[in-house]
């Protein structure tokens, strides 16, 4: 078997890998190497045309294909990333070998210093949600529906029904009606939406689409397409309340209920997977439990803004290029951090106190008023407000807390002011 | 379709059966056709069958039920060593929570062994949860028996027709029969919603809708009552939980809710147990899982329903007397009759085959072996390979280099080999390849598996369906 060898071998040229191979390389890795299956660089953004991307990044309003765009068009004057698209990796271990295979060279293995894993994520399926009856026609996850909108030009269907606010599902309603369909409900079993606020305003109030929260679809009818799909009210603990049901006539239900981390081949390397993330376990230089092995963006937590994916993957590319070159100094200590008052999910789970750190938090509920504890010590923000469906990132200067050093763990919480 | 075609026998209903009984009966010199009303072979009732190849120790002795199913079990891996298609003999449990039913246990071996099952054995303690660990320490005993396995119904019902076809037999699908009639020279005419069919002996395996057929030829001897199988499957990842097919102590009715290690590696809990009124309704429902999770909980904590990935529902066509009904017409010389094919049905498909050409042979057809027949069916499957073998098979062909499916790894080479073995649909594609079959349920490659089909079938996409008519994927261009 045909064997390559590279400095930096990363997994997935979306914006995570993107990032990471332009950092990588500046930090002088001797030969960057991207995979990739899809048939282009940039992963999910090419099919995202609307905009919001940008806005912490460059400070502009740009749509996906225009983010992507700006890390592609640098990764092309690069001489040292090399790129292989439409090509798959079958097999990844411990040691940093990549088994991989495309049309073109079959398969073959690549010997890499580190791996960045930047694999991103999948949409929740239909049958995760056990959604009793039928198997018709017509159901499709939002960025499945993106994709036949927006790159291949065909709709799915004229009357729809929209179960989970996140934002695909968000952007996925304004869309399908300025093609023509009829959005009928977005249906939320929470009692906020999923996405983020702009997008409910930008995509259903300004479109006369309704968001019925605390309600869930109970049952999916017809037999070969699509015929109806029934609509709840759920109580405080999600169930159907028995009387509220009501049937919507539809053609095609999309489900934006929550996406995945996608982690098959972490597996395979037995890195240590977070469960509250669904992604692996890192610390602040994004390494993983395996020695130089690297994460960045929705391989690690689903990130809201892909501002946050590129600011990871630039971490996760940099230390993996110190890796290869032996130029990452092991850190001193390490210290766990353990998930307090109103933290659902924490990113990094280890940290060596070193320096300035960027949390990455997801909440339980939603708070006014708040403020980080991290041990001891107590972090305020200009705007003190959480809410679960939108992730809180929080910068800590580490040499300001003075830890002692025999602290092994701290526990990270959201408390009042 | 032409008028004027004359078959020698005529075959109503493309599942297991049918199916089986097409191939075996495409060794003879004789015409034959295998009438479908679905777009795809398997496609009703076989396709949602549990897959378990069972020993033959449920069934009363001396029913058909006992007899054709120890004798299908046992031409099982000759059948699947032909036909490329994976059986594994995984073995079975039946186990005991309580010490009552330690009774039952030796009723079961003890029917076993009249009906000629071979190796069975009760085990208990350490000889039990060593080689069944994830079992909660409830269990008193259990009845071991080796011969069960487990195979691929869709899998297997489509390569017994290909095969079947390779030797001749037409497959006519989408094809719906709306009367049968007879004439004075005893042909039958087979009226279907295509054009009419004349054959000399007539096969209603019809499944569901077999006391359908048979009232058309005024026969009312029976009638077929849909009783109802939700089954839920688990992620690849949980395959280690269990590595026998684990039966509970059997009820009245049926063989209980089963965890069975499916033959592609994943876990399948199921299945429910529900006589119903509408032969369409193929609904899952929240009670018939709550149902399943406890039971099967019971028997193997560890089981979670977050590990489900996928969920279906099947209609047994059960006969209201409970055994298999095999016979020729009374009435009408050359029409035989095969109905209430419920479980065992799939593990008897084959031993049924051998007894209809026995019936057929019995009512005057004339059984004259080809001067050649391809009893062996092959295609590639690319995740089996070596790595030298991929290596070499992407040099012969990119297209097998070209990853589709990325849950299960199939390859473009493998989409369109399936094209060509006789897919139409969307699920017929992922019944032969597991393509889009994964955890991600096609959430990725349903559009390049679709712009294959346009360009292999010469259709637009907005034709192409799910499974069959009125079940299209797309609406049409956007503006």
């Amino acid at each position: 078997m045909r064997e390559i060898k590279a400095d930096v071998a990363i997994i997935g040229a979306g914006p995570a890998g993107l990032a990471a191979a332009l950092s990588a390389e500046r930090e002088g890795a001797g030969e960057v190497l991207v995979l990739d299956r899809g048939e282009e660089l940039g992963g999910i953004l090419p099919q995202c045309i609307h905009n919001g991307f940008g806005l912490h990044r460059f400070k502009e309003d740009l749509t996906g294909p225009e983010y992507a765009q700006r890390f592609i068009d640098e990764v092309k004057t690069k001489r040292k990333i090399d790129v292989k698209l439409k090509t798959i990796v079958l097999e990844i271990n411990q040691n940093k070998e990549v088994l991989a295979t495309n049309s073109e060279e079959g398969i073959f293995k690549i010997r890499a210093n580190s791996l960045v894993l930047a694999m991103g994520c999948r949409e929740k399926t239909r049958e995760m949600l056990h959604i009793p009856g039928s198997r018709p026609a017509g159901i499709f996850t939002a960025g499945l529906a993106q994709q036949w909108v927006n790159l291949e030009g065909y709709l799915p269907g004229r009357e729809v029904v929209i179960l989970g606010s996140g934002d695909v599902g968000l952007i996925m309603a304004r869309r399908l009606t300025l093609e023509g369909a009829e959005v009928k409900a977005v249906v939320e079993i929470m009692p906020y939406p999923g996405g983020l606020t702009r997008n409910v305003v930008q995509c259903l109030q300004d479109f006369d689409i309704p968001l019925l929260l605390e309600h869930t679809v109970t049952f999916i009818h017809g037999k070969d397409r699509l015929e109806a799909v029934s609509v709840a009210k759920v109580n405080s603990k999600k169930e159907p309340i028995p009387g509220t049901e009501k049937i919507i006539p539809c053609d095609t239900l999309l489900l934006s209920v929550g996406l995945i981390p996608e982690n098959e081949l972490s597996s395979l390397a037995g890195i240590e997977i977070d469960p509250s993330t669904g992604g692996p376990v890192v610390d602040e230089r994004m390494q993983t439990s395996v020695e130089g092995i690297f994460a960045c963006g929705n391989v690690v937590q689903i990130n809201d803004l892909v501002d946050y994916v590129s600011q990871q993957g630039e971490v996760a590319g940099k230390n993996a290029a110190l890796y290869a070159l032996g130029k990452l100094e092991q850190p001193k200590r390490v210290i766990n951090l353990k998930k307090g008052r109103n933290i659902r999910s924490l990113v990094p789970q280890i940290i060596s106190a070193q320096g300035k750190v960027s949390f990455f938090i997801r909440v339980k509920n939603p708070e006014q008023k708040v403020k980080l504890v991290l041990g001891k010590s107590i972090f305020q923000q200009k705007n003190p407000i959480v809410k679960p469906n939108q992730m809180i990132t929080w910068e800590v200067p580490f040499e300001d807390l003075r830890l002692n050093d025999d602290v092994k763990e701290l526990e990270v919480s959201i408390r009042k002011l | 379709m032409k008028r004027t075609d004359i078959f020698d026998v005529i075959i109503i209903g493309a599942g297991v059966v049918g199916a089986c009984i097409a191939r075996f009966l495409s060794r003879y010199k004789l015409n034959i056709a295998l009438v479908e009303k679905e777009a795809e072979v398997g496609f009703g009732t076989s396709k949602a069958n549990s897959g378990v190849i069972h020993a033959g120790f449920h069934d009363r002795p001396g029913t058909l039920k006992a007899n054709l199913c120890v004798t299908g079990n046992s031409m099982f891996d000759k059948l699947c060593e032909e036909l490329n298609v994976p059986f594994k003999r995984c073995g079975a449990l039946v186990v005991a929570l309580e010490n009552k039913e330690l009774k039952i246990l030796e009723k079961l071996k003890a029917q076993g062994e009249k009906n000629k099952v071979p190796g069975l054995k009760i085990i208990r303690d350490d000889d039990l949860f060593q080689i069944e660990p994830n079992l909660t320490r409830r269990v008193k005993a259990a009845l071991y028996s080796p011969t069960v396995g487990v195979v691929s119904p869709y899998e297997l019902t489509m390569a017994l027709a290909e095969n079947a076809k390779q030797n001749g037999v037409r497959i006519l699908l989408d094809t719906e029969v709306k009367n049968v009639t007879f004439q004075d020279n005893g042909a039958k005419v087979v009226e279907t919603q295509k054009g009419v069919l004349f054959t000399k002996y007539l096969v209603n395996a019809a499944g569901l809708f077999a006391d359908e057929i048979a009232r058309m030829t005024g026969d009312n001897g029976f009638t077929i009552v849909p009783r109802k199988g939700e089954e839920y499957i688990l992620d690849k990842k949980r395959k280690e939980l269990v590595k026998h097919v684990i039966f509970p102590i059997p009820q009245r009715q049926t063989k209980g809710v089963l965890i069975i290690p499916t033959v592609d590696g994943n876990i399948m809990i199921g299945p429910t147990s529900q006589v119903i009124d509408d032969k369409f309704d193929l609904n899952t429902t929240g009670k018939g899982l709550q149902m399943i999770l406890e039971k099967v909980r019971k028997i193997v904590p560890a089981i979670n329903d977050r590990d489900i990935i996928a969920s279906f529902a099947g209609l047994r066509a059960s006969s209201e007397g409970g055994d298999f009904i095999i016979q020729p017409s009374a009435k009408i010389r050359g029409f035989i009759n095969i109905a209430g094919i419920d479980s065992p049905g799939l593990t008897a498909a084959p031993a049924i085959a051998m007894m209809v050409a026995e019936i057929l042979k019995g009512e005057g057809l004339k059984l004259v072996q080809k001067d050649s027949c391809q009893p062996s069916y092959r295609w590639i499957k690319f995740r089996e390979l070596s790595p030298e073998q991929k290596e070499e098979l992407i040099k012969k062909d990119k297209r097998y280099g070209n990853v589709v499916c990325r849950c299960e790894n199939v390859t473009e080479g493998e989409i369109v080999d399936a094209i060509k073995r006789g897919a139409r649909t969307l699920d017929g594609i992922k019944f032969r390849t597991r393509a889009g079959m994964g955890r991600c349920q096609g959430g990725f490659c349903t559009p390049r598996i679709m712009r294959i089909m346009m360009n292999e079938l010469n259709i637009p996409l907005e034709k192409i369906t799910k499974r069959g008519r009125g079940s299209n994927i797309l609406w049409g261009k956007t503006k």
